[in-house]
């Protein structure tokens, strides 16, 4: 079984990974570098007044400039193909990662799996990792507005577990109070809240920024059907092996 | 023992070799998705981070 759920994980989430690779170049990936444009153009005085102003509220920053106690900036991939290779690099192993979670629900659902029912399991993904985020924390271009860094990463997984959890019980468990506790499971980390900045209004223009969401969220949800897809069919083809 | 706890045993030992390579698989998958994703290395950060700002990660 281990086998079976690691080989299936390894090759969807590799041909997941590049496939959406090849995407983002001509989607996402776009809309950052020019988004860093604005970025560095906003003059670097105003953005430390804002910080200084309100310690709470900081710039989602581009690449590579982020320097350490001493003023040494971390390494970073050069602009071109290096950064091209790390960016797929990256989203391949998010690729497997996502992989292994999506057939370990296979394994254990214990239903019948192919293509198309691994779509549907892809599309759950989705709503669980992408879409349902996307309403508290809406994907971020480089320059945007935000609230500090380990708030919002917290809040982005209690919203993902609380997603998961409703959707299950939404789909495998029957009755009205399964359906009830299922919904409200998956609203409450709405009705909380996510962590949003004490003030609006980022380098990049509302344009740019609206256009990345759009296209982050297209984006994950060819990325959620590519791995579905693939993790279903292999995940049938290495049946007999296991 | 009796028969009742044999099967008992079998059912829980079945389960459990079901259930365990998922929670293995889930919790490395969760591990490498939290490692390029999440991890608050600068390094780390700056090689995956158009991967981040597309995959919709809080990213600074």
């Amino acid at each position: 079984m281990f086998r079976r759920i690691f080989a299936t994980a390894l090759l969807a989430g590799f041909l997941g990974g590049l496939g959406i690779s090849v995407v983002h170049e001509f989607t996402t990936t776009p809309i950052i570098l020019h988004a860093e444009q604005f970025e560095s153009k906003s003059s670097a005085p105003d953005q430390k007044q804002g910080s200084v102003q309100n310690p709470l509220l900081i710039l989602a920053h581009g690449k590579a400039g982020k320097a350490d106690k001493d003023g040494h900036e971390a390494w970073g991939p050069a602009n071109g193909w290096e950064r091209t290779l790390f960016t797929t690099l990256a989203n391949i192993i998010t690729g497997v990662g996502f992989a292994l979670i999506l057939v370990a629900c296979f394994s254990l659902s214990g239903g019948a799996i192919n293509g198309r029912t691994g779509v549907i399991w892809g599309m759950a993904g989705f709503g669980v990792m992408s879409l349902a985020p996307a309403l508290g924390l809406p994907p971020e271009v480089p320059g945007a507005m935000t609230a500090e860094l380990v708030p919002r990463q917290g809040w982005w997984f209690l919203c993902v577990a609380a997603t998961a959890a409703g959707l299950w019980m939404l789909v495998f468990k029957k009755g009205v109070v399964w359906v009830v506790a299922g919904i409200a499971l998956i609203a409450v980390p709405h009705i909380v809240g996510a962590p949003q900045p004490a003030r609006i209004g980022g380098a990049v223009p509302p344009e740019l920024a609206g256009h990345f969401a759009a296209a982050s969220l297209v984006t994950a949800a060819i990325f959620w059907s590519l791995l579905g897809w693939f993790s279903g069919t292999f995940w049938r083809r290495f049946e007999t092996r296991s | 023992m009796n028969e009742q706890t044999v099967k008992t045993q079998d059912v829980l030992a079945a389960s459990s070799r079901k259930v365990m390579p998922a929670v293995v698989a889930m919790l490395f998958g969760a591990f490498l998705v939290i490692g390029v994703g999440f991890a608050h290395s600068d390094t780390i950060h700056n090689a995956a981070h158009d991967s981040r700002h597309s995959f919709a990660f809080p990213c600074h």
